[in-house]
């Protein structure tokens, strides 16, 4: 036999995969099953109960009564099981690629043990509400995690509550409201001050808690500009909302002076750590002055994203602020857990009842599988491989990382193909969706785009040197052909499940269909 | 804590060789040189001190396990705790189709990597279309409270108004959470109830919308379970006077109750927790907002909306964001409210349930719950003392059952359910005080002729 080792192989090097997505060509569910056909069965109502209650509907007015049924599919079970599990298979979740390509959104690992943990039934069926001499285990976990919080922030109170990191910000700004308003400088104090590379959350979330948002850009070298700042704060500053590291994966060694300013002018200072995964044990939130502070457990805490939530936004504040923190939290007096609702001057309600508990388990496991050493390695492992995967891209023809040149970045880097455009006409965006003929993922940037033609990548401790090798190697071929053929970019994807969608609808109220009664509705076709 | 070297199992590049040459690749000489902007003053000194970890998953399984073990369920116990979060049978169905990594561990990719999340929010919003007979509905929210807050917030910038009006039987934590959303520029009216029935005070909602308002928000079932039977009533009076109408529906009650636009909403919110997910101790929440295919409407919402587009390939179905610029993702502060991670996950696993249950599912299960929780009230009702018709309009799930008949503290006899296996009712004693001693009891479809007979007949020992 042939030797078929050897011809994966190009110079000593692994070839690219040839990888094709799972292309099913799915109909929409709406156009699968048949009338009549049954997913599932219902417990049937005994005829005891059916006989003592007599019409189930009595006393419903008509009007209240639904006349038509929903228009479902009526499907058998094996063909629901089928159609999702062939959705899924058109879909590119971490366990399945290298998953440096989603800058900001630190997508590591996570465990299976912890997810199995959480599909225990002493996790998944309890209800809130029970005697808390019923929920200890719980309470414990979410009481012991909060402790550890405490201990990587310096921070000394936490809410699990906020059911992601937006929400955690909007928990922030609220807080620093009620602080405002138990001095009685609400009306004063109606300014928010946050970065342009900062999430994007950071400043909307500051604006529906009611404050006129500022937004700081970066000196030439691309730090939180000091003076702009300076020039900002006055009396009517309620506050900072600011990432640090920000998305460019710059660390601003004046964080400290940041927050003596704008304490120094009355203000409060939030640390959005939704992406603290370069900075566990390194440093805190307490020793660079921050008063608040929030963890994105979906991300540094390696709860898994679920396509974008169940996720939380772990939040903390001093001592001082606790009073305003929302209730309830969860207490221990000794010998039993319990759910504490004194802190007088709460916010109030967050989320129902108490937070996503199982993902909080998650997170607690993660923390318990690694300890104090163990989240230090995370931190320098995942440091370490964003400045490899750094050197790697920065070697490809057409790429930059802009500001702080020849320094290192923390764990991300936000990279421009603006001199790649400029010599082939190609976008960073049609680069991410070659990209995806390769399987794996890319991102540009949140908007504005203010390093032209972005890029963020995110390598997390998760990936060998092996795979940001491959990872590299792929941007090196995509950018490669960007040159040598600009079509076959911009003509991509070929190797994924769809083809180039037509955007023009998506902005057309004519045409946008949100529901498939919507896209019937416009197209004219008939039930 | 132990010095020894760990080489991590989830760090491939923990292993000390790998580690020290790729720091060569880098000329680091170690990873402090990453770390060279971060002052020393900053830096923590030493270690954190965190607990030992358990390295072996085997210790780690086995701490975690013991924890949970301390908890009780309502496998082990019998549950007739609602409010908010709702024990229903979750197929297992829901449960192969979440736990799926494709799913459980993507993220944010674009509609080409990730077309399955895709297709199947755009899925799950249109069956939730169908159900509730609307033809534009959100990719979830956090929650309920949420979708509450977020759709009053819509009905102001579509008005121009900032006042809403809510019917007075609200949850106290709901409107804790809309207090705090909507200040400081939007104010809240209550709305009083008819105590006979529970529904709106029509007379008061009249009064009340003299003053310009942008939104009449009632909940149907309401937070008690009784049922608002003047919808039409409602709508048409806040359409009279120019406001918007938005209600808040519990979706597993749309097999055999009327979507509320046909009683006139413009809005319709809730959560779907119901709809395939575990209760999880309060975790499986999930918001929906939902509206006609109005712009005026649809540029408000500040959520993710998918839409379905060709392909440059005939036959092939496409899908993305509709209307992205409307969003803080596009537009930061300019944008509606926010936009972020929420419960994306539990909108996949509602189309997964939808989808099984079909319109003789959705039909049968509503009625189910109709029969018992009839039942249970007609049940209890029969126990000396005890009262369960304290709002005399239908009920849907949940009932109010109240004990100033009998002299007891809601408290003390929930306590001694306890001890027979049972969790009682939500005592309402301190959040709604002039309902006296009255529980909130939840009976769905999970509970047999039997469970409920228990609870009765427990309910009467503990009594006598």
């Amino acid at each position: 036999m042939k030797n078929i080792t050897a011809e994966r192989f190009t110079n000593g090097k692994p070839n690219l995969r040839r990888f094709h997505q799972a292309r099913w060509d799915e109909p929409v569910i709406f156009e699968l099953g048949q009338p009549g056909q049954r997913g599932i069965l219902v417990p049937e109502v005994e005829e005891g109960i059916k006989s003592q209650v007599g019409d189930a509907l009595a006393g419903i007015p008509d009007g209240l009564r639904r006349k038509d049924p929903p228009k479902l599919p009526e499907m058998a079970q094996p063909a629901v099981l089928r159609h999702y599990d062939h959705l899924s298979q058109e879909n590119l979740g971490v366990d399945f690629n290298i998953d440096v390509g989603q800058g900001t959104c630190t997508m590591k690992y996570s465990p299976k043990v912890n997810d199995q943990l959480a599909r225990m039934p002493e996790m998944t069926e309890l209800h809130p509400l029970q005697d808390e001499s019923t929920v200890q285990g719980i309470l414990e976990i979410m009481y012991r995690f909060e402790q550890i919080l405490k201990e990587i922030s310096g921070l000394e109170r936490f809410t699990l509550q906020p059911g992601a990191g937006s929400v955690a910000i909007y928990t922030n700004a609220s807080i620093m409201r009620a602080y405002h308003e138990a001095r009685g400088e609400a009306k004063q104090r109606d300014e928010m001050i946050t970065t342009i590379f900062s999430h994007p959350s950071d400043a909307a979330c500051a604006k529906v808690a009611g404050y006129k948002v500022i937004t700081l850009y970066p000196d030439p070298e691309g730090y939180p500009d000091l003076e702009a700042l300076k020039a900002a704060v006055s009396e009517r500053t309620a506050g900072l909302l600011i990432t640090n590291p920000e998305d460019t994966g710059i660390f601003n060694p004046k964080i400290a002076e940041f927050t003596r300013i704008i304490h120094a002018a009355g203000g409060l200072c939030s640390y959005d750590q939704a992406n603290a995964n370069g900075m566990l044990g390194i440093t805190r939130a307490r020793e660079a002055g921050f008063d608040l502070c929030h963890f994105n457990l979906h991300k540094t805490f390696s709860t898994p994203h679920g396509c974008g939530g169940p996720a939380v936004g772990a939040t903390g504040v001093t001592q001082e602020l606790a009073r305003f923190l929302p209730v309830p939290i969860v207490d221990f007096d000794g010998q039993k857990y319990f759910l504490n609702y004194d802190p007088a001057d709460s916010i109030g309600k967050i989320r129902p009842f108490y937070g996503v508990a199982p993902v909080v388990l998650k997170a607690y496991a993660w923390v318990m599988a690694l300890g104090a050493a163990g989240l230090r390695e995370v931190a320098e492992v995942a440091v370490l491989n964003n400045n490899y995967l750094m050197k790697k891209v920065l070697a490809i023809h057409g790429v930059a990382a802009p500001y702080a040149a020849g320094k290192r970045r923390v764990e991300q880097v936000r990279y421009s193909w603006q001199t790649l455009f400029e010599e082939t006409g190609v976008h960073s965006e049609a680069l991410g969706i070659r990209a995806a003929d390769f399987g794996v993922h890319y991102w540009t940037s949140h908007h504005p785009y203010v390093v032209p033609e972005p890029c963020t990548l995110e390598p997390t401790e998760s990936y060998s040197k092996e795979e940001l090798d491959e990872y590299a190697a792929i941007l090196e071929h995509v950018a490669g052909e960007a040159y040598s053929d600009p079509n076959l970019v911009r003509s991509a994807p070929h190797n994924s499940t769809v083809h180039t969608i037509d955007h023009h609808p998506f902005d057309d109220p004519q045409q946008w269909a949100i529901t498939w009664r919507a896209y019937l509705r416009k197209t004219g076709q008939e039930r | 804590m132990t010095q020894k070297k760990i080489v991590y199992p989830y760090i491939p590049n923990s292993a000390p060789e790998v580690k020290a040459q790729m720091l060569r690749d880098v000329d680091a000489s170690s990873v402090e040189a990453f770390y060279a902007d971060v002052p020393a003053a900053l830096r923590i000194q030493g270690q954190m001190d965190l607990p030992e970890p358990f390295l072996s998953e085997y210790a780690l399984r086995r701490h975690v396990e013991g924890l949970l073990r301390k908890n009780t369920t309502t496998q082990q116990y019998l549950n007739f705790l609602g409010a908010g979060c709702y024990q229903h049978h979750v197929p297992a169905i829901c449960d192969e189709i979440n736990q799926r990594g494709e799913f459980l561990t993507a993220y944010a990719g674009e509609p080409y990597d990730d077309h399955g999340r895709f297709q199947s929010l755009f899925e799950y919003c249109s069956m939730m279309g169908e159900l509730l007979e609307m033809d534009v509905v959100n990719v979830p929210n956090y929650d309920g409270f949420q979708a509450t807050a977020t759709s009053l917030r819509m009905a102001c910038r579509i008005t121009g108004r900032n006042r809403v009006l809510l019917a007075a039987i609200l949850g106290r934590d709901k409107l804790s959470r809309v207090r705090d959303y909507l200040k400081p520029e939007i104010e809240i009216a209550s709305v009083e109830h008819d105590p006979k029935t529970g529904g709106m005070n029509l007379k008061h909602l009249e009064t009340l919308l003299k003053t310009e308002s942008a939104a009449v928000y009632f909940e149907n079932p309401s937070y008690l379970g009784s049922l608002e039977t003047h919808g039409t009533e409602i709508t048409d009076l806040a359409h009279k006077h120019g406001a918007l109408a938005i209600v808040s529906v519990d979706p597993i009650s749309l097999g055999v109750l009327a979507p509320p636009v046909r009683y006139g909403a413009d809005i319709v919110c809730g959560d779907i927790q119901p709809l395939g997910m575990h209760m999880q101790f309060g975790g499986g929440q999930a918001g929906f907002i939902a509206s006609q295919d109005d712009e005026k409407i649809v540029m408000q919402y500040p959520s993710r909306l998918f839409g379905i587009s060709p392909t440059r390939v005939p036959g092939e179905y496409g899908f993305g964001d509709v209307a992205y610029d409307r969003t803080s993702f596009a537009k930061r502060e300019e944008g509606n409210e926010w936009v972020g991670t929420a419960a994306a996950l539990w909108g996949i696993t509602a189309g997964v349930y939808l989808a099984l249950m079909g319109p003789q599912g959705m039909k049968e299960i509503g009625e189910g719950i109709l029969y018992r929780s009839r039942y249970a009230m007609q049940e209890i009702g029969k126990i000396k003392g005890v009262r369960s018709d304290v709002f005399s309009a239908p009920h849907f799930k949940e009932f109010v059952v109240n004990f100033d008949g009998t002299g007891r503290k809601v408290a003390e006899l929930n306590a001694a359910l306890l001890r027979k296996g049972i969790f009682g009712g939500k005592d309402l004693s301190r959040e709604f005080p002039w309902l006296g001693e009255s529980a909130l009891v939840c009976v769905t479809e999970i509970h047999t002729q039997e469970d409920i007979d228990r609870l009765v007949s427990s309910l009467k020992e503990v009594l006598s």
